[in-house]
């Protein structure tokens, strides 16, 4: 398990330590208060390099991360490598080492490939490389906010500061994860982060959109969706992806939302106090109705919000290399 | 004949019925002596094969030798010097070329190509034009040019009625066929086995489902036409309780297994290191250990490299965008040596998987005028084909990518300490490899 990213890069939370997310955690915490000041400045980066890299098409998460290396007074080279040299035939290490000629720090990269970061962190080790989604693999920064989000709405609860809980909230707590697990990326760094963290985690989804070996996984799977809902402190929906295919494991969209949909009907199953997530973007009508989405358990914008200070942690950790205490701090 | 005599000195000679400590004298191609201190010319090499195994060149069953269509990966006469390093004296080439292997200019080009090469080229003709899966290639024609195996690997002839169809003209043609199995159904999109590592890894499963569900049909297909067929690397254990037990009931099947299935397990993906991509996939620890044990136990025919040469700049892909397949023909009979239990294991065994077992399923044990091979998987005794193997099986050395003889450097085993070593390799009496240098 790795104990902290700082200095380092990140490609997974499947290997992060609790005390590594929670320090990301923290680290945004003090981030936030930076995205409400009217210079929403600070010059930690301030001389690095950062390349966006996303060979998949992004713009939710694209603007995200490079509004947090601004924030950070990094310089930021935004590539779009889908539309170019990829189509031209180009290898992966071709496309990495040209970009590294141009004198980077770090990337962040998304991919449609699973492992694709993992495989530019061995091309070029003296970059820092930080993983904005890579195929069906992981979202660590997605499973970071996800986090950060809930953490933020407990703490608020209880009265007391995210940084002060630490991961002491999560502890019994119950997420649900409704949708396609099997092709997520979401899922997968969801369930990491959450188990870690000590909440239990359960999956309620069609047999099909299960991944295969979904027992030896440390969930619990839902045998009754209806009941699953009546007990979740959070449900964190997933986008049905149907341009990964996701089509052809229902027999309709129609049959996907009548059994494992957030309707407006099943939503009253959930207690008022149960939080609602979607990663976005939302196919509404189909795992999620408006009403729901739009409703006030539901913080699907604070989820958007968290991820500009989530990825100026991130950056921050990995590519100054320090933590806020050690570091050049501002 | 020009070739010099040579003489292989106090190795033990290897079956094929047990193993005795003696001499072998070689000239024109042949096997003129053997036993104790026999006297040779002057002029001859002399080998000295103390500590050594002396038996029949080893034969490839699943060799991707490339040529024609990307010699930057590989070429007849780069491959067929990596064999010769292997130990190899034959190896059959794999017909998924470009163009494919279905016809008999394009079986006639390789065939003549490989007269040249180091060691002797065999090739297995397509099933089908194109390895499409559609229509018949010309497999009587083929037959008569001297083609003994036919198969669409690569790809699995996925329509029954067009296998049955297959298997039914063939039969009495006397060839083989011999099947990827790999239903693609299944398995379409897969990039690793599916399993515990790839839902972790969010990789898409090639599952041992898609192997073992054309396995069993094809059983049934050989069951209903008589047709001999040859299993090519299998990869699970059901797949060859299967054979196997199709083989107790009197079925004309055989099977292989390759190198990297016996050695690596499906946990090597973890890295998304595209080097471990292959078809049939790396699959669990469980499986490795049954394909270790069918070795040990005798029941598997042959080992079969699917040595699968791919450009560097082709595996610097993203994982599920690199192509499937390795580099194996010089590390084979090394890792073979290990999986039978090292240099204590029983040498007929190692022949036997390596050298006759291949030759009797590609038909190779008797010279061929036609196709321009000599006979490869014999007996060590006068008057056979001078082709022989001299194996140490205490050396060990450790795999350098950059110094195979392959034009491609996708081993899976580069900084990976292997013991066994082919010290020499001799091929219709020449000597083509001593001591790792090519002759």
């Amino acid at each position: 398990m790795i104990e902290s990213i700082a200095g380092g890069n990140l490609v997974s939370l499947a290997t992060l330590s609790q005390r590594a997310i929670v320090e990301v955690l923290d680290t945004a915490e003090s981030f936030v208060e930076v995205n409400s000041r009217t210079v929403k400045k600070v010059p930690a980066l301030k001389g690095k390099v950062i390349a966006s890299l996303f060979f998949e098409e992004s713009t939710r998460t694209r603007l995200s991360f490079e509004t947090a290396a601004k924030r950070l007074s990094a310089d930021v080279l935004s590539l779009a490598v889908a539309s170019s040299s990829v189509k031209k035939g180009e290898s992966l290490r071709d496309t990495i080492n040209t970009i590294d000629a141009l004198g980077i720090d770090a990337v962040v990269m998304r991919h449609s490939s699973s492992g694709a970061p993992v495989q530019v962190s061995r091309y070029v080790p003296h970059v820092r490389v930080i993983n904005a989604g890579d195929g069906q693999h992981q979202h660590p920064t997605q499973g970071l906010l996800d986090a950060f989000t809930v953490r933020q709405v407990l703490a608020a609860r209880a009265g007391t500061s995210g940084r002060e809980s630490g991961s002491e909230l999560f502890a019994g707590l119950n997420v649900l994860i409704v949708g396609d697990i099997r092709h997520s990326r979401v899922a997968r760094s969801d369930i990491e982060v959450y188990t870690r963290l000590g909440a239990h985690v359960t999956v309620a989804a069609p047999g099909t959109l299960l991944p295969p070996d979904i027992v030896q996984w440390p969930v619990t799977v839902a045998n009754n969706f209806d009941e699953a809902l009546a007990t979740a402190d959070v449900v964190g929906l997933l986008r049905l992806q149907k341009e990964r295919g996701s089509g052809a494991f229902v027999p309709s969209l129609g049959e996907f939302t009548s059994t494992f949909g957030l309707t407006s009907r099943r939503a009253k199953l959930l207690r008022p106090e149960t939080i609602i997530m979607h990663p976005g973007p939302m196919n509404r009508g189909v795992e999620i109705d408006s009403q729901v989405a739009d409703s006030s358990a539901a913080v699907i914008e604070q989820q958007v919000r968290n991820g500009v200070p989530i990825r100026m942690a991130v950056l921050y950790l990995t590519t100054a290399g320090a933590t806020l205490e050690s570091g050049p701090n501002d | 004949m020009t070739n010099p005599t040579l003489v292989i000195r106090g190795g033990l000679i290897v079956g094929p019925l047990e193993s005795f400590l003696g001499d072998v004298l070689i000239a024109d191609g042949r096997i003129v002596e053997v036993g104790s201190k026999v006297t040779a010319p002057s002029g001859a090499i002399e080998i000295d094969a103390a500590g050594c195994w002396v038996g029949p060149g080893f034969v490839d069953l699943h060799t991707h030798l490339r040529e024609p269509g990307k010699e930057s990966a590989e070429t007849i006469e780069t491959g067929a010097f990596a064999a010769a390093l292997g130990g190899y004296s034959a190896v059959v080439a794999m017909p998924n070329t470009e163009p494919s292997l279905d016809s008999v200019a394009m079986v006639g080009y390789v065939l003549e190509r490989g007269k040249s090469a180091a060691v002797d080229v065999a090739v297995a003709g397509a099933i089908t034009i194109g390895r499409q899966g559609e229509q018949m290639a010309p497999i009587a024609k083929l037959a008569a040019l001297g083609v003994r195996l036919f198969t669409d690997d690569g790809n699995g002839v996925q329509d029954a009625g067009l296998m049955r169809r297959a298997l039914t003209y063939a039969q009495p043609l006397g060839v083989t066929l011999a099947q990827h199995c790999e239903d693609e159904s299944l398995a379409q999109g897969g990039t690793m086995n599916e399993g515990a590592s790839s839902s972790r890894l969010g990789l898409t499963g090639r599952p041992a489902i898609a192997e073992e569900l054309m396995v069993m049909r094809d059983i049934e297909l050989v069951r209903l036409t008589g047709c001999s067929m040859h299993f090519l690397h299998l990869s699970t254990e059901r797949s060859i309780a299967l054979v196997l037990e199709a083989r107790a009931q009197g079925l004309p099947v055989t099977c292989e297994v390759a190198p990297h299935h016996f050695t690596l397990d499906e946990t090597a993906c973890e890295t998304f290191d595209p080097e471990f991509k292959v078809h049939p996939p790396l699959r669990t620890a469980a499986d490795v250990a049954a394909l270790r044990a069918a070795l040990r136990a005798g029941a598997i025919d042959a080992v079969a490299t699917d040595h699968a040469p791919h450009t560097p700049e082709s595996k610097d892909m993203a994982f599920d965008e690199a192509p499937p397949g390795m580099l194996g023909l010089e590390q084979a009979a090394g890792l073979t040596l290990e999986a039978l239990g090292g240099a204590e294991a029983d040498p007929l065994a190692f022949f036997s998987v390596l050298s006759r077992g291949p030759a009797r399923v590609a038909q190779l044990r008797a010279q061929d005028v036609r196709v321009g091979h000599s006979a490869h998987g014999g007996a060590i005794s006068v008057g056979e084909d001078a082709n022989l193997v001299i194996f140490d099986p205490n050396a060990s050395y450790v795999v350098d990518r950059d110094t195979l003889a392959s034009r491609a450097r996708n081993t899976p085993y580069h900084g990976r300490t292997i013991h066994g070593r082919a010290r020499a390799t001799i091929v219709r009496g020449r000597l083509v490899q001593l001591e790792g240098n090519l002759q």
